[in-house]
């Protein structure tokens, strides 16, 4: 399967030292090779240049750039937290009225044990929550003490939400967007 | 496996900003006060061990490729099946089952939308069973890592 290179690659195409554009089917490769995680070699940027047919260098420069960008988030280990022992993962979602959705979800996205934090649509008549937040904790106990905190510090005792506790991971893996899966 | 201060040192202070540089685990292990060669090491078995499912970049969903977070309301008793098959599927990089009526919530990713829409079809089709699709509207939540709390751990 042959995949073109997105827009937003090209756009961050840097100028390697010499001053010529990076190949864009170069940095395609890299985003492949990157989405697997770095290769724990002394040099893993060199490691990745060898793979991906750019220099160290070039390759350096691109991963600064989507970091500056923000197409990368955070470099760094990805922690699975089932193995450590954050067994309890609460989908506490909520019906939020749309005036106020984006208010709450930013003071909700600050409380520390709150991982994650979106804005969906509701698909009425079936689903009427309009705002997701994350919390990961070591027993549901804990996790809904947190919930009660929540709920307390952000008023919303009457606000509907439901709270969905994972009871199986059959998947649990960084995003492919580039590769072939 | 048990986890030494070393190790919970490496999760505390590396969960972001790791160094882009030619050789950064040197950097690490400066930080550390070890050897390079045992930073890597170290991360080599946190990966073998699942503790680290890799050590690398984060790409922020939304401006990296397509996705989105669709669940289905299968049988009780077809769970693991419909599981499977959603696995099955071009894209799938989580899948929980949750205690809900809609009861498998997965993510789709693909290279654009058209490609995520037709996948997700073909998979709605397959399953025969209603579909939630939720993409995101906005983000909320600046992902700097996960601290953990090593007392609270069993």
């Amino acid at each position: 399967m042959i995949l073109s290179p997105s827009p937003e690659y090209l756009a961050v195409a840097p100028e390697a030292a010499g001053g010529s554009p990076v190949s864009a089917w170069g940095l395609l490769r890299l985003r492949r090779e990157l989405e697997k995680g770095l290769p724990l070699t002394p040099k893993p940027y060199q490691t990745l240049a060898d793979r991906s047919g750019l220099t160290e260098d070039e390759v350096m420069a691109a991963v600064r750039q989507w970091q500056a960008q923000g197409l990368i988030k955070r470099l760094g280990l990805v922690v699975k937290h089932r193995t450590l022992g954050y067994t309890a993962n609460a989908m506490v979602v909520w019906d939020i009225p749309d005036d106020q959705v984006h208010a709450i979800g930013q003071a909700m996205a600050r409380m520390p044990f709150v991982t994650l934090c979106y804005q969906r649509p509701r698909r009425l008549p079936d689903w009427p929550y309009n705002l997701f937040c994350m919390i990961h904790g070591t027993d549901r106990p804990r996790v809904l003490a947190q919930l009660d905190n929540l709920i307390g510090d952000q008023g919303l005792q009457h606000t509907p939400h439901a709270v969905l506790f994972s009871t199986k991971a059959y998947r649990q893996r960084g995003a492919c967007y580039v590769g072939r899966h | 496996m048990q986890l030494d201060a070393t190790d919970r040192q490496l999760i505390d202070l590396y969960q972001r900003d790791l160094p882009v540089c030619d050789r950064p685990f040197l950097d690490v292990s400066r930080q550390l006060g070890i050897t390079e060669e045992e930073v890597i090491g170290r991360l080599q078995s946190l990966q073998d061990h699942q503790v680290v499912s890799r050590v690398g970049p984060v790409f922020e969903h939304s401006r990296a490729g397509a996705s989105l977070l669709a669940a289905v309301a299968a049988p009780e008793q077809q769970l693991d099946l419909v599981a499977a098959r959603i696995n099955r599927a071009p894209g799938v990089n989580h899948n929980y089952a949750r205690e809900h009526t809609y009861n498998l919530w997965f993510v789709m990713t693909a290279p654009d939308e058209t490609v995520l829409e037709e996948r997700l079809g073909e998979l709605e089709q397959q399953l025969r069973l209603p579909m939630l699709r939720l993409p995101m509207v906005e983000g909320y939540h600046i992902d700097l890592g996960f601290e953990i709390d090593w007392e609270a751990l069993p």
